[in-house]
């Protein structure tokens, strides 16, 4: 039917004479006539992009990322690589999940509300907490916004937040940059063998201090043993305790309402998202008491004209679109999609599966570590700590040498010190190890 | 495709009846997870109740570094495949029909980017070495290229994950400028009152007041009132162009030498770039920042509501202060030609933990490499053919004109929110609605370049029809959707929002 189209955007269906007919309804000679862009800022220039078929086009993708490594990754540090189930790519690629917007008509979008309320209440068992809403971009910016939150609801002349001194430097300076326009400062506060230094952030913590936040496990794949004691510093001095975390840590260790925190920020994505670049869902979770302050949608439960339960957004005089520059939070478009791919993976782990895989993270690491840990040269883990998925090794040779080492034999490791290599086991399938801790054998001779 | 002309005799009689799935269980709709099971794991080294399915039976930490129990539904995957395929139906994409969305530009979202995407290669983590991913490297580095191109700017940075994040890292490089130049006490941002609401929310973000700028009768800035609202204190205007109501700021010049005499910065929303590909560029008018929606313009899936990504061009003196790292290429100087990250000189640092969204990226080099100079230029051509050609079919008034890629039509003596609800049960997805408040109950409305001329014809009926009918039908639509009419307030006056929070006489028995 449209193989009339020579140039042109192949997804316009229109034909020439409709393109006439359209032009003489609305009483215009050409196209042209229709734009009121004065000469002055009219561009004659070219971009210089040729048009390719659908065909050749997937081809350059693929000769282009075709220049990618294959590599087996044992990376993590804030990014997961979990094997995601044949089931949440197609059924998240159904394209009306895939095609639609934000629910503002939400009875044509009961399909997309129940789903994203399935997500808050799984995030709402996973804390403890009463409130999830429905997406922050990731992990870094869930972090930045829990610090405006703290701002807005600790009416104390306080502006330090702390941080401990692990935190990731792309959290770290998001941060900065969602605190930029407040008061608040960001501090930092040590760290005792990869844990909390509690001792430490006792010294810190004073009425000035309107957040503090700690992440389980930490950066380096410890599990903290001191939560209770952050929770009841931070709220001894009024300060709001922020947790990091992500669904599969939650499945397993403390929950964070039962050590005392206020929000829970993280990375939701670590279910759902096979390795995106970095690319997140940012999990946001807090107490009854600050409902009115959440950043982002919110999805709830309502009645409809027949009154059977319906879905919809709700309390969005939050939001940018109603608050303006008084809203909660700038975001708008958001994560939907992935908060759909984490709810049909925890749906399809089930709560058996889920706990099952967080404790496979605890067993496989340890496994790893003492196995590296039996080679001369390496001690594994460095920090006498129990972990979740991930541990620092150290190395006697110099670590980015022993790193290139690896990758020209297909590994990916981390190196976080002049002698200290990351090693993670999420996504890992079991049948890649013993190859690694080959090849690991060989690059320290 | 036939002739429609009859629709204009009765606009009924080409209508689409529309009958959305709607799956009704003991008087509810689609039951939660949680109806169809909760199960309850214990855990603890001691544990033994949760079955076969927990392979080791004990946890492998101590009890006081894990939570006692875990209860969530256990399913099996045909349930689950069951669960979602019903719940997709229940909802309306662009592949259900049209969804003229105003300022959301909701085009067809091609097949083909899912597969690119979806590639092996694209899975990589962000840690990895840059030897070791110069692919995706370099297809970041040829999306800025291609954005830079097309925005007339001078650097790119593919961070910011929405066009809120994008505005927000314009507001941040601001403020680094003006910082950097010994202007650090400009503490003001101007936006038109008829801005986007996350234009205000971004300013105020960065710590900026606003000062809101009244429009002129013709529904552009106000050149006075920009001139009392400019100061020493400026450190920037944002404007989208074409504006919200579809109108080009003609005196987008003039303006850009007003902002720049004050030493403010003149940022783009770029919302609206549909309207001007190929024909007009940002950089061309004066525009020192601007961010792209390439979940709008280059046609990445929406997605329920995100992800997208809000990739921000800039002018050669701001390319410093952008976020940390961009993508450049090692040319010829290095013995392995290829590509780098590198942190701007003066950079605000980072505002996403990695690079932003990085799938989505990968779409929207997909589809600029697929549609080129000559399809990006018919889309734009054919999405404000489509607007006047659908603004000329509807009996609604359109106060302002000449519009471009979508128009604000006002629903009179309707109820715009009314209005919308009565639009659903014809099969299509309405307007905008109630913004911006120029225009009073407004529709704004976005056809895009994917409705062909048969599509725009039905749409027209859709609003016509409507158009006709009384307050009563008009308040009690919808009624052909999944749901009925859904009481807002008692959503906001009793807030349930998770399933834990509902009535227990509303969850199955246990
Ligand atoms: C005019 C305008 N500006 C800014 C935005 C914000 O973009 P995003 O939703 O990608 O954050 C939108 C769309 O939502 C918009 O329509």
């Amino acid at each position: 039917m449209h193989g009339s189209h020579t140039t042109g955007s192949p997804y316009a269906p229109h034909t020439e004479e409709d393109r006439s007919a359209m032009l003489e309804a609305v009483g215009a000679e050409s196209v042209d006539d229709l734009f009121d862009i004065p000469d002055a800022v009219e561009f004659d220039g070219e971009f210089g992009i040729d048009a390719r078929s659908e065909r050749e086009t997937r081809r350059l993708v693929r000769t282009i990322l075709g220049r990618n490594d294959d590599l087996t990754e044992l990376l993590g540090r804030g990014h997961y690589g979990y094997y995601v189930p044949s089931l949440v790519d197609h059924l998240a690629d159904r394209s009306e999940f895939l095609t639609s917007y934000t629910q503002y008509q939400p009875e044509i979008s009961q399909g997309f509300l129940q789903a994203l309320f399935e997500y808050q209440s799984l995030l709402v068992e996973l804390t403890g907490l009463e409130v999830a809403n429905c997406s922050m971009y990731d992990a870094a910016t869930a972090l930045g916004e829990a610090a405006t939150l703290a701002e807005r609801v600790r009416d104390t002349s306080g502006h330090r937040v702390l941080v401990p001194d692990l935190l990731l430097e792309g959290r770290r300076s998001t941060l900065e940059n969602y605190v930029a326009g407040t008061d608040l400062e960001v501090e930092e506060y040590p760290t005792d063998d990869a844990n909390v230094d509690l001792a430490a952030l006792e010294e810190l913590v004073d009425e000035e201090c309107v957040m503090v936040y700690a992440e389980n496990p930490t950066v380096r794949g410890t599990i903290e043993e001191g939560l209770e004691s952050v929770g009841d510093l931070a709220s001894d001095h009024d300060a709001l305790f922020v947790l990091g975390s992500d669904p599969v840590a939650l499945s397993l260790l403390q929950r964070p309402a039962d050590v005392g925190a206020d929000v829970v920020v993280g990375d939701a994505s670590v279910l759902g998202l096979p390795t995106s670049y970095g690319m997140g869902l940012g999990l946001f979770a807090t107490t009854d008491d600050y409902l009115r302050q959440v950043p982002g949608r919110l999805v709830g439960a309502s009645e409809d004209a027949t009154d059977r339960r319906a879905f919809t957004l709700t309390l969005q005089t939050r939001e940018q679109h109603i608050r303006r520059e008084r809203a909660t939070s700038n975001i708008c478009t958001n994560q939907a999609w992935v908060a759909l791919r984490t709810a049909m993976h925890a749906a399809y782990l089930g709560p058996n599966g889920m706990v099952d895989l967080a404790e496979r993270g605890v067993t496989r690491a340890e496994d790893l570590a003492e196995r590296l840990d039996d080679l001369v040269g390496v001690k594994a883990p460095v920090h006498d700590r129990h972990h979740l998925r991930e541990f620092v090794a150290r190395v006697d040779q110099p670590a980015p040498a022993i790193a290139d080492d690896l990758e020209k034999r297909g590994f990916a490791v981390h190196v976080v010190g002049d002698h200290e290599l990351q090693v993670c086991v999420a996504g890992v399938p079991d049948e890649r190890i013993d190859p690694f801790v080959a090849a690991f054998r060989e690059v320290i001779r | 495709m036939s002739d429609r002309d009859e629709s204009d005799a009765d606009p009924r009689a080409e209508q689409v009846r529309y009958d959305q799935a709607r799956y009704v269980e003991n008087g509810q709709y689609e039951p939660l997870l949680s109806e169809k099971d909760q199960t309850r794991v214990e855990i603890g080294a001691s544990d033994g109740d949760d079955g076969d399915d927990s392979a080791d039976g004990g946890s492998p930490l101590p009890d006081d570094l894990t939570r006692d129990s875990l209860e969530l539904p256990e399913l099996s995957e045909p349930e689950l495949a069951r669960h979602y395929t019903r719940l997709s139906q229940m909802i309306y994409g662009i592949d259900s029909g049209p969804y003229p969305l105003g300022s959301c530009t909701m085009k067809y979202n091609p097949k083909f980017t899912e597969d690119v995407a979806a590639l092996p290669k694209v899975a990589v983590h962000p840690d990895r070495s840059e030897r070791s991913v110069q692919g995706t490297l370099e297809l970041m580095y040829r999306l800025q290229d291609y954005l830079g191109r097309i925005g007339g700017m001078d650097a790119v940075t593919l961070q910011p994950p929405a066009g809120a994040a994008g505005e927000f890292v314009g507001i941040r490089v601001a403020a680094a400028y003006h910082e950097h130049e010994g202007e650090g006490h400009r503490d003001e941002v101007i936006i038109p009152e008829s801005a986007h609401g996350t234009n205000f929310a971004s300013a105020a973000l960065g710590g900026y007041e606003v000062v809101s700028l009244p429009s002129d009768e013709g529904g552009r800035v106000d050149l006075e009132a920009l001139e009392a609202a400019l100061s020493e204190n400026t450190a920037a205007l944002m404007l989208t162009n074409p504006n919200t109501l579809g109108l080009f700021e003609r005196d987008i010049e003039e303006i850009a030498e007003m902002v720049h005499d004050v030493g403010g910065l003149l940022y783009y929303d770029g919302a609206n770039l549909n309207a001007l590909l190929g024909r007009a560029r940002p950089g061309d008018m004066g525009f020192d920042v601007m961010h792209y929606n390439v979940h709008k313009t280059f046609a990445t899936p929406h997605g329920g509501g995100g992800p997208g990504a809000g990739p921000v061009g800039v002018v050669d003196e701001l390319a410093p202060f952008l976020p940390a790292p961009r993508v450049r290429s090692n040319g010829e100087s290095k013995s392995e030609p290829g590509y780098e990250l590198f942190d701007p000189e003066h950079t605000i640092g980072k505002v996403h933990g990695y690079q932003g969204n990085w799938l989505v990226l990968v779409k929207a080099f997909a589809y600029i490499a697929r549609l080129g100079d000559e399809g990006l230029a018919d889309a734009s051509a054919t999405a404000v053919l489509n607007a006047n050609y659908l603004a000329s079919r509807i009996g609604y008034e359109v106060p302002y004109e000449p519009f471009h890629h979508e128009f604000v039509a006002s629903a009179g003596d309707q109820d715009a929110a009314d209005v919308a609800k009565r639009m659903l049960d014809y099969g299509v997805h309405p307007p905008t609605t109630k913004w911006p408040e120029i225009v009073p109950e407004a529709l704004m409305t976005e056809p895009t370049e994917v409705e062909g001329k048969g599509t725009l014809d039905r749409l027209a009926a859709a609003f016509n029809a409507v158009a006709a009918e009384d307050d009563e039908t008009l308040e009690s639509a919808p009624e052909r959707t999944t749901a009925r009419r859904i009481d807002q307030t008692s959503a906001a006056r009793s807030p349930r929002l998770s399933w834990q929070a509902l009535e227990p006489e509303s969850e199955s028995d246990e």
